[in-house]
């Protein structure tokens, strides 16, 4: 058996697997407040509330008749309206997408004018009615999620054996990530998101219609956290406090790869997971915090976070 | 923040001047210490108490939102870390109250020192996020902690005797007590804000390039504010660990932070008995929903929702623009 630093090789794999995963669903959410932030310049704090809900999403579509009955005994649909995972992968983003658009039209428009922090405080507001409300209709325990059939089982890499899960997982992030980063940065689209988040004021004189990619920005940036949600459910337990466990953790992220790149926020996402998995190793009292503990000693010595602009 | 006291403060407008209390503060003002008075005659002292002890909390918190325009979301953990250390003292060392009471505020404050240093180094979106993450690491410290006990946190703390002479077990008397901690730290306060001190801080809110061009150390002023404000959270939680006796993990939670972030919005953030009046109302309905589970949380939500839109100046600060006069 492999054995590094005097720790086994598998122990040493499995927990950087582990990490990897929590480092995609870092990038994937960062990702998402980034360009949520870079157009409309407001911090999205429910933007856990709103990964959570994805991954609530994909239960609801995977086993209706189980949460109808909840609500009314014998209320039920058809089979085939339940889906499977794979199609709970492109549709519970896009209804959670939608409920996002309906979010921004009707309510968060109503703050571009004023402070940002109010921005943050409704954010705020919002998930907490989304977290209670979910809390009160599905208990704070949480529902399983079944790990599809295609993907039970571990897959041999060489040096360890990981579940074909975590590897589908790492892939699936890892292609969003790139995905939006393409769209961003190679795309005419992406070229007038910048230049809207750059000059809001000048793209509208050239005809682009701004308030609407605000909108669709909101959208596709909840749809990326419910897309994150998705992917998460048959690995934690699909809860109402899934979302809120993570999203502090994610303006730790924020904070230490600075907004300023989307590349940024991938990288800073990944390695931190990374980090967070060496640590469970090493040191696994400290695996909690070290996060905030990276934070802090950006924060000493490179104030702006490793690719943000000085602000 | 954009929307807090903007009414004109012109001469004319305040010939009547006590301890910095216009005629309008001093009348509510003596509206408060009469409630304060009166109150326990016919509501339970304990839930008065705990109104009192986030009432202070609130307060402590609005000197930053209300006079130098930072948000801190993550005030919970200077709170809390009071809480945990006024009720360790108590129990395990011994002390007397007032000394338990002095050691949680001075664990904010040393805490809030630390924290503040850091979050100080970036403006704005980034300073609240950075306050929470910080309490969140906090938290996490006193998750693993040995001496917070855990998720059972710290029971059964006795009250003990104030100066080791008068016994606080019974219930006015820890409300007298509770009653003079909050009404000296409030006003306190009150001073601190219309010092000259307190004139630079409100000069930092408005237009801190401004400031710091006057010559002024703009981040000086924010740490002092910073560290009396977790201070006084501390003494909050302190008092508030002794009244019940219990320091949990529910103090150092950000859904605490949160919770003091929505007293000073409902209240009136920038107004001084906005963040009273906003403890008052929050802990009232958190008694009156207590039965009913999340709907707390779903009702906090709302009302954060509700005030952002179209209630940003507050119950006081509403009361204020409607008499033409600053409460």
């Amino acid at each position: 058996m492999i054995s590094i630093f005097g720790v086994p090789g598998p122990l040493l794999f499995g927990q950087l697997s582990l990490g990897l995963i929590n480092g995609a669903f870092y990038a994937l959410l960062s990702l998402g407040l980034a360009v949520i932030f870079g157009m409309l310049n407001i911090i999205n704090f429910a933007h856990g509330a709103l990964f959570m809900l994805g991954a609530f999403a994909s239960w609801m579509l995977l086993v209706p008749n189980t949460w109808l009955a909840m609500i009314s005994p014998g209320l039920s649909v058809p089979d085939w309206l339940s889906l499977g995972y794979w199609p709970a992968l492109v549709v519970a983003p896009v209804l959670v997408g939608a409920f996002g658009l309906l979010l921004e039209r009707t309510v968060i428009r109503r703050l571009y004018k004023l402070d940002h922090l109010y921005g943050l405080l409704l954010t705020f507001g919002m998930a907490l009615i989304i977290e209670g409300l979910a809390r009160n209709a599905f208990g704070s325990s949480g529902m399983p999620y079944r790990t599809p059939d295609a993907l039970q089982g571990p897959v041999n890499l060489g040096f360890m054996f990981m579940p074909k899960y975590r590897l589908w997982v790492l892939l699936a992030a890892g292609g969003m990530c790139l995905l939006t980063w393409f769209l961003i940065e190679r795309t005419q689209l992406g070229a007038r998101l910048r230049a809207a988040t750059e000059n809001p004021d000048l793209v509208q004189a050239f005809g682009v219609n701004v308030p609407r990619m605000i909108s669709l920005t909101y959208a596709g940036g909840v749809a990326l956290a419910a897309f994150a949600g998705v992917l998460a459910a048959p690995i934690y337990s699909v809860n109402p406090n899934m979302g809120s466990n993570f999203i502090i953790t994610v303006f730790a992220v924020v904070v230490i790869g600075g907004m300023g790149s989307i590349l940024g926020s991938i990288v800073t996402g990944f390695g931190l997971g990374i980090v967070e998995g060496l640590t469970k190793v090493f040191y696994p009292q400290a695996s909690a915090t070290v996060i905030f503990v990276v934070m802090v000693i950006v924060l000493l010595a490179r104030p702006a976070g490793l690719f943000g602009k000085a602000a | 923040m954009g929307v807090t006291t903007v009414l004109p403060r012109t001469a004319a407008a305040r010939p009547f001047s006590i301890f910095g209390f216009s005629s309008a503060q001093a009348v509510a003002f003596l509206l408060l210490l009469a409630a304060i008075v009166l109150a326990p005659l016919g509501i339970y002292p304990v839930f008065l108490m705990k109104v009192l002890c986030f009432a202070l909390f609130a307060c402590a918190f609005n000197l930053l939102i209300g006079f130098v325009g930072l948000l801190s979301f993550g005030h919970a953990a200077y709170f809390g870390m009071g809480s945990y250390v006024s009720a360790w003292t108590a129990k395990t060392l011994g002390v007397t109250p007032e000394i338990a009471i002095l050691l949680g505020g001075l664990t904010g404050g040393l805490l809030g020192a630390a924290f503040g240093a850091l979050a100080i180094r970036r403006q704005g979106l980034y300073f609240a996020m950075i306050t929470l993450a910080l309490a969140q690491m906090n938290y996490f410290f006193c998750l693993q902690a040995p001496f917070t006990g855990g998720e059972d946190g710290i029971q059964q703390v006795p009250r003990g005797d104030l100066f080791g002479l008068i016994s606080l077990r019974s219930d006015m008397a820890m409300y007298a007590v509770t009653a003079v901690v909050f009404l000296f730290f409030f006003l306190l306060i009150h001073r601190v804000v219309h010092s000259p001190f307190g004139q630079v801080l409100k000069a930092i809110r408005e237009n801190e390039p401004r400031a710091t061009s006057l010559g002024y150390r703009t981040d000086d002023y924010k740490l002092i504010a910073f560290v009396l404000s977790t201070f006084i959270a501390g003494i909050a939680g302190g008092t508030k660990a002794l009244v019940f006796g219990i320091a949990t993990l529910t103090d150092v939670n950000y859904a605490q932070s949160g919770e003091v972030v929505l007293m000073n919005l409902l209240g009136g953030m920038g107004t001084i008995f906005g963040p009273v009046i906003g403890a008052g109302i929050i802990q009232w309905t958190e008694n009156a929903l207590a039965g009913y589970g999340s709907w707390v949380t779903v009702t906090q939500g709302l009302i954060f929702v509700a005030c952002v839109l179209a209630f940003r100046r507050g119950v006081v600060g509403e009361i204020a623009a409607l008499i033409k006069r600053p409460l």
